[in-house]
């Protein structure tokens, strides 16, 4: 975001340089269509306003406080306590483990997953395949099962007593506490891998033919076309796709949840959102907006740094 | 951030659709029969796999609770859905079509409103020059990458000090925001929406809100169904914020009702039957739109991509 984010000081450094030069008539005449531009503009930007950056300043607000106790029965009241809170999101085991547990959950399920799905794309954009039709609505599917719908379902299906595959889930615990993570996985590769591969399947649609074909008359097989040239034009897309999967990996909370009336092997820190929703219905709201804050900033690294990383491979 | 940069560097791009490809039919006869039975193989196997958990979803929603466990479960015994469904309708003064229709209302009006705001705003920031435009573009995008289950708590926070929590507008009310739907908007309006075409409305006297509403939304269908259906998924499948807020049973959109009723099946076993006969009627709404709109949102999907 670097390019953009340059730009953004580049237009707020030129906006104020022309507020201070210039008396606001003036500008007024600059700007066409002032009142159409704000009719457009602020229905978002007030809602915008008011659920996403005043939540967002209100979180951190509420994570600089302490409750104090005057005595053991008086009334208990929010002082600033600095980062008091932070201290102790920072010595927290749990909330770390949690943290481990979902990064080490999408260092596996978030490259399968979107290998699955290019593999997909590329089958459908390949001429190998018929009935496209048929697979590509068959594959995206899931994707109009909610979260915790899927949940619910796959939690039958891998109950030992309950699915319709016993003769599997008798012998293999999918909700032992070896294998929860991974059957938690499954759903959500099962739920993601058809939307990922339509996002993929659609910048594949919107490379020019003529490259393919110039490929062709020089010998290139399908895979060679694949990987040579489809791959390298698509990336972007591959990269979008990343991100949202890092992000929503961090952000794992419907399924676990779902997963806790299945097996006993899913704490209530089992996931980060878990931990935060724990902790607030203690109530510790300071601790738990402490968690949050901690947990949308290492969320914004984390899919920022991708990003930066993908982008120097491209370049090189 | 190359994939979400808004140059109009190559306009028209994504929007094409598939047409051009049909010069590559005659190539289709020299592929060796080995990799295409492979091909098949590979996306039969995953056929499977992606659609026997549904079937057995609609073969356990139509089986009374005797035959559930007693007969093949992946095929229908005595075919009693409609019982089912009657019997699910019935339980507690029908709370499961409360749930439907609640998350019909949050879900639809919320996903309507908010395309609508959120295809304004990208239209404006597309198509107008006006000082700070790429700082709110900026910020919005920033939006995109805030996890929305981040926002969740202090939302609740913020509700309960104007005691709005527990209401529908407290689920609803966020659930306009859409930052992705402004970048989309904003990516589409450029590339689809030609200034000559907003001069020549300008000339003939229609005012900038109108000509919008009339001429601009028009070129832009693609992406705000695009739009709607992605927020109209991700409000029917939010979990936590309904979660975080609502108390009140009759509040509750379907996923949240089908949740609480699923954590209960040990105390009350008559809800397994209904669980799992909610799931299966819960799913279909959204099938049914996904197919209805799918020519539209195919288009608009590959002009967000590919950028």
């Amino acid at each position: 975001m670097s390019a953009s984010a340059a730009l953004s000081t580049d237009a707020q450094g030129s906006a104020a340089r022309t507020s201070r030069l210039r008396k606001p008539r003036v500008q007024k005449v600059r700007v066409a269509h002032k009142g159409a531009i704000l009719a457009f503009v602020l229905p978002f930007g007030v809602l915008f306003g008011l659920f996403y950056l005043v939540p967002i300043g209100y979180a951190i607000y509420e994570s600089l406080l302490v409750i104090k106790r005057e005595g053991t029965f008086g009334a208990a009241t929010e002082v600033f306590g600095g980062f008091t809170q932070y201290v102790l999101v920072f010595q927290n085991g749990p909330f770390w483990q949690s943290i481990g547990r979902v990064l080490m959950f999408g260092v596996v399920q978030v490259p399968i997953m979107l290998g699955l799905a290019l593999l997909f794309a590329l089958l459908l954009d390949s001429p190998l395949l018929r009935g496209k039709r048929f697979f590509r609505l068959a594959f995206f599917v899931p994707y109009a099962v909610p979260g915790v719908i899927a949940a619910i379902m796959w939690g039958y299906l891998y109950s030992p007593n309950l699915s319709p595959f016993s003769a599997v889930t008798e012998n293999i615990n999918f909700l032992s506490a070896d294998l929860v993570l991974w059957a938690i996985a499954n759903v959500v590769t099962w739920v993601y891998v058809g939307y990922n591969m339509l996002i993929i399947y659609s910048a594949l649609l919107a490379i020019p033919t003529e490259l393919y074909e110039a490929a062709r008359l020089d010998g290139a097989g399908q895979l060679r076309i694949a990987w040579s040239v489809k791959i390298p034009l698509i990336m972007p897309a591959i990269v979008l796709t990343a991100i949202f999967s890092i992000i929503g990996t961090l952000q794992l909370l419907a399924e676990p949840q779902v997963f806790r009336s299945f097996s006993s092997a899913v704490t209530s820190t089992f996931t980060p959102n878990l931990t935060v929703y724990t902790t607030s219905s203690i109530p510790n709201v300071n601790l738990a907006a402490a968690f949050s804050v901690v947990l949308a900033v290492a969320t914004f690294i984390l899919s920022f740094t991708f990003l930066k990383f993908t982008q120097r491979k491209e370049a090189k | 951030m190359s994939t979400m940069k808004t140059d109009s560097a190559r306009p028209g791009r994504g929007i094409r659709p598939a047409q051009s490809k049909t010069p590559k039919a005659p190539l289709a006869q020299r592929e060796s029969p080995l990799a295409r039975g492979g091909a098949l193989i590979v996306m039969g196997v995953f056929t499977l796999y992606f659609l026997v958990p549904i079937w057995w979803l609609l073969v356990a929603a139509s089986k009374n609770r005797s035959q559930f466990n007693s007969t093949n479960p992946l095929w229908f015994a005595d075919f009693s859905l409609f019982e089912n469904i009657g019997n699910l309708v019935a339980y507690r003064d029908g709370v499961y079509l409360k749930w439907m229709l609640n998350s019909a209302l949050y879900a639809g009006g919320g996903a309507l409103i908010g395309t609508i705001i959120a295809g304004m705003c990208g239209y404006a920031l597309a198509k107008y020059n006006f000082p700070g435009r790429e700082l709110i573009f900026n910020v919005v995008l920033g939006g995109v990458l805030v996890p929305a289950t981040a926002l969740a708590l202090p939302l609740f926070l913020i509700f309960s000090q104007i005691s709005l929590t527990n209401t529908f507008w407290s689920v609803f009310l966020p659930s306009l925001v859409s930052p992705f739907g402004v970048y989309l908007a904003r990516i589409y309006a450029s590339a689809s929406v030609p200034d000559e075409l907003i001069e020549a409305a300008r000339l003939d006297g229609a005012g900038e809100v109108r000509t919008f509403f009339t001429v601009s939304v028009r070129m832009m269908v693609p992406a705000l169904v695009t739009v709607f259906l992605f927020q109209f998924v991700a409000i029917w499948n939010n979990f936590f914020l309904p979660l975080i807020m609502l108390r009140d049973e009759t509040l509750f959109p379907v996923t949240l009702g089908l949740y609480a009723w699923n954590s209960q099946v040990n105390q009350i076993p008559v809800l397994r039957d209904y669980v799992l006969i909610g799931a299966l009627l819960s799913i279909i709404p959204l099938i049914i739109i996904f197919l209805l709109l799918q020519r539209f949102w195919r288009n608009g999907l590959s002009a967000g991509s590919v950028k």
